[in-house]
């Protein structure tokens, strides 16, 4: 037996709440595997086989399901749950959910990011509801001594459907725990479906409701201490001289060290103050003097780093794709089309600042925090530490937002370094301020789109996108690589339509952190691509709706467009009246939304509506979908209307709320979201809904005042 | 330091704190009382809100000594079971994403309907104007204020 790589069963119980969990059971999904294996938990244990472990049932029938995905607020906790009873044969009520601590030799790849939830464990957890279901009918049908194609299951119990005799789930786990799990099993069909594809309410919603959800900064350890870290205002700055003379004999104030934060590849220096309260840290950090040296790093600001991009433009792009001949077809074509589209740098700004708790014991190290990769964190300490991999465990926490900034590393590294330097447990607590200006950030783009059409249709489509490049900070990542992102957020059917095309970025260089930020470069090729979309239809001299449905020549597209015409009413709208549309693929899911604005009494711009057509393909929770819709707008809504992150001397300029104004209640109007009824794979839920909503703005606002926005955020009040 | 004697939730809790450091902090770091959020420190998004003798304030913002004997409610005080309108609202609308702000976006909504019992759009979003939601919740939160406002009115209304 290996203990140490197979499911711990005495750990695992510890975090259920059961006392006499019988039977449980999970997936094995070895890397490069293209299928799952699904086996109990004793035969793994015996094998040595690291098992995802992650439906349990106990004597009572209570089913407990530890979820290997971070929640965040789009749903796992409920898509999970969902999928699994829906094949199992259980109500949602019977079934409890804890988060998955961190272990990727146990859970394999745990980063929440990519919209990947119930696309990538779909079939895996279908299956493995319905690999138990099948054990407990076999339990069943032996414990009766009756074909087992006699009994079915439901709502937690099997029955014999000629005798109606009837076994509840907890009365037949230990006969099932003995069983070998059937290689393959029945899958239930999507018009049966009693629960997938329902909008049942998010279970977690009940604690989120009276302050008994536990976030990071809720968690608290016996003996823990408070810190925070005075860290560089520049990128790369380091610390010079350090004067704590006031600060050490403040109330409170345990210890003032000085600490490194692995930013990629380089290091952010800080001055971490320890108190025993996150006030007393705070307010010790005011009387700390440091001087940093920022020498030799360069001190950009905005301006200089646009002027920086816009001049990439000029370069010969790395090149992801092309098709045809684009400069011949291009030269030779009836109509030409340029523009250029700007986008800015942005924080991600979860309401929750980023925080840490690091306990670190010899050579035992513990996390808690939110957190959307616990695996990548563990595998980072493991290597910063020179531990192994099983010496570290990460427990995620409810995270309050996480948008891709809770996927890094950083913070975790650190406040394992200052927990290990003090030896006690501590929780770092970063300030709006830290959260807001220490990176990393969405990087902005600056886009040169052309096209050339012939017979109102494009005959040849090109951009260069001029971007940091995120793969390029890593240590010793090849700076000469293509990004692989510049189609993104454009559909196949799209590309595949078009005979000469060709998609190419400069990476830009700069010191600035950057990283994900909810739905990646869609975000802002979105932004461009659709902007671009509606100049060429009005240059073809086109409906914008129709343009999209002559270059989108599948059903699905065609279905999707349909249906935006229905609920705007689109065919009927007069002429510039203010509609704007804008449809974007990502993550394998289309979303069309189209926006009506109009112009007040006091001239001031409104929205009036947002329709939103998601097809996300088979999907779980059309609620928990239309609010991800909803969320998505907003936060869309925000980037391209109210906030910004300036750059001066080297350092973020927009430090908190005041600055970084984001979009308040009374800037969103209501908000309608349609989903598509198909049978197509499950798509992403969390992201897709974003990058269209800017687009769509701006060609409203054009549709109703002939302005064309290619730089963003602008100032709606000033339109 | 200095002792206080604070009346939160209808109990008397005596700390020890600086008179400077914010209600936020002792509710949060001294008194384990963790529903009240740290949001931004400077009154700008409202994930710290409380009532101060039923009035929504900002925590982070509010030195203790500045507290004196006035009543403090925060979201633990809110109901023991969900209850409250409000709470019964924001599961029906299924507000909560994230739920991180959602705490303190619910004190802002009780205190609004305490003195306001038939909100306009117009007065929701006058009165929620200073809670910021990153996950954009804020077509569902106006719903839910008007269903709030509604299920208040229903006799006997629940958790009042």
């Amino acid at each position: 037996m290996q203990s140490k790589n197979s499911i711990n069963r005495r750990a695992f119980l510890k975090l259920s709440s059961f006392t006499s969990a019988a039977l449980t059971i999970g997936f094995y999904f070895p890397a490069l595997a293209e299928e799952s294996t699904i086996m109990t938990a004793e035969t793994a244990e015996n094998l040595g086989i690291p098992l995802n472990a992650f439906i349990s049932i106990d004597k009572t029938g209570k089913v407990f399901i530890l979820n290997h995905r971070s929640e965040m607020g789009q749903g796992s906790f409920q898509a999970v749950p969902q999928m699994i009873a829906e094949e199992l044969e259980v109500s949602l009520d019977d079934v409890e959910i804890a988060f998955a601590p961190g272990h990727q030799t146990k859970y394999g790849n745990q980063i929440t990011g990519g919209s990947s939830t119930v696309r990538g464990a779909y079939k895996h957890l279908l299956r493995t509801g319905a690999t138990a279901r099948e054990m407990l009918l076999e339990a069943a049908a032996k414990k009766w001594t009756v074909p087992k194609e006699e009994c079915y299951a439901l709502n937690g119990a099997v029955i014999h459907r000629p005798s109606n005799k009837k076994l509840g789930y907890g009365e037949l786990v230990e006969e099932a725990a003995k069983l070998t799990p059937p290689k393959t099993v029945p899958l239930k069909e999507r018009k049966d479906y009693k629960i997938i594809g329902k909008p049942l309410p998010r279970q977690d919603n009940a604690d989120k409701i009276n302050g008994k959800a536990i976030f990071g900064l809720d968690k608290k350890l016996p003996g823990m201490l408070y810190a925070v870290v005075e860290r560089s205002p520049h990128f790369l700055g380091k610390v010079k001289h350090v004067d704590d003379s006031a600060v050490r004999s403040m109330p409170g104030v345990k210890h003032v060290i000085k600490v490194q934060m692995p930013v990629f590849d380089t290091i952010r220096e800080g001055i971490a103050i320890v108190a025993d309260n996150t006030w007393a840290a705070m307010q010790a950090r005011k009387a700390l003097k440091v001087e940093w040296d920022t020498s030799g790093f360069e001190h950009l600001d905005t301006a200089g780093l646009y002027t920086r991009m816009k001049e990439d433009l000029k370069k010969p792009g790395l090149s992801q794709r092309t098709g045809g001949h684009f400069e011949a077809a291009f030269g030779k074509a009836a109509k030409k089309l340029e523009a250029v589209y700007e986008t800015p740098y942005e924080a991600h700004a979860c309401m929750e600042p980023l925080n840490c708790i690091a306990d670190v014991k010899g050579d035992q190290v513990t996390i808690y925090g939110p957190i959307q990769g616990p695996d990548w964190i563990q595998r980072d300490l493991a290597d910063r530490l020179k531990l192994p991999m099983e010496n570290i465990t990460v427990h995620m926490t409810f995270l309050g937002g996480g948008f891709g900034r809770k996927a890094f590393t950083d913070y975790t590294t650190e406040a394992a370094l200052i927990s290990k330097e003090i030896k006690a447990p501590v929780q770092v607590v970063w300030t709006r301020e830290d959260d807001m200006t220490q990176g990393p950030f969405r990087p902005g783009a600056v886009y040169e789109c052309k096209a050339g059409l012939n017979q109102g249709r494009i005959a040849a489509f090109q951009t260069k996108m001029a971007a940091q490049n995120m793969g390029h900070q890593w240590p010793k990542a090849d700076k000469s690589s293509y990004n692989d992102s510049t189609t993104e957020g454009l559909s196949e059917a799209f590309i595949n339509g078009i005979e000469h095309y060709s998609f190419a970025d400069i990476p830009t260089d700069s010191t600035i952190p950057v990283m994900w930020w909810r739905s990646v470069y869609s975000s802002t090729n979105g932004f461009a691509y659709e902007s671009f979309m509606d100049e060429l239809a009005i240059a073809a001299e086109k409906d914008p709706l129709d343009f999209r449905r002559q270059h989108l020549r599948e059903e699905r597209y065609a279905a999707l467009i349909d249906m935006l015409e229905e609920k705007t009413g689109w065919r009927s709208r007069a002429k510039n009246s203010g509609w704007g549309v804008a449809i974007t693929e990502c993550f394998k899911s289309v979303v069309g939304e189209a926006v009506k604005v109009s112009r007040q009494a006091d001239g001031k711009l409104k929205i009036d509506r947002i329709v939103a057509v998601m097809d996300c393909g088979w999907y779980v929770n059309p609620d928990i979908i239309r609010a991800q819709v909803e969320g998505s707008i907003v936060m869309a809504l925000g980037a391209a209307t109210t906030h910004e992150t300036h750059f001066a001397d080297g350092k973020a300029v927009e430090t908190n709320f005041h600055q970084y104004q984001m979009p308040r209640i009374n800037d969103v109007p209501d908000i309608e979201v349609y989903i598509m009824e198909n049978e197509e794979k499950p798509g992403g839920v969390g992201e897709p809904g974003l990058p269209p909503f800017a687009p769509a703005l701006c060609n409203a606002i054009f549709d109703l005042t002939g302005k064309r926005i290619r730089k963003l955020p602008f100032n709606m009040k000033e339109i | 330091m200095a002792s206080y004697k604070l009346s939160i939730n209808g109990t008397t809790h005596a700390v020890e704190a600086d008179p400077k450091m914010p209600l936020l902090w002792v509710l949060r770091d001294l008194l384990n009382l963790t529903g009240t959020k740290y949001g931004c420190g400077m009154a700008q998004c409202g994930a710290c809100t409380v009532h101060l003798n039923g009035n929504a304030i900002r925590s982070c913002s509010m030195p203790v000594s500045a507290v004196g004997n006035q009543k403090i409610t925060t979201i633990e005080g809110l109901s023991t079971d969900n209850s409250h309108a409000v709470q019964q609202a924001w599961l029906a609308e299924q507000v909560p994403q994230c739920g991180y702000c959602q705490t303190g976006q619910i004190m802002s909504a009780a205190a609004l309907l305490k003195r306001n019992p038939n909100p306009s759009d117009r007065d929701i979003d006058i009165a929620m104007q200073g809670n910021i939601c990153r996950c954009g919740t804020y077509p569902r939160i106006r719903k839910a204020i008007h269903k709030a406002a509604a299920l208040m009115k229903q006799p006997p209304a629940k958790g009042f």
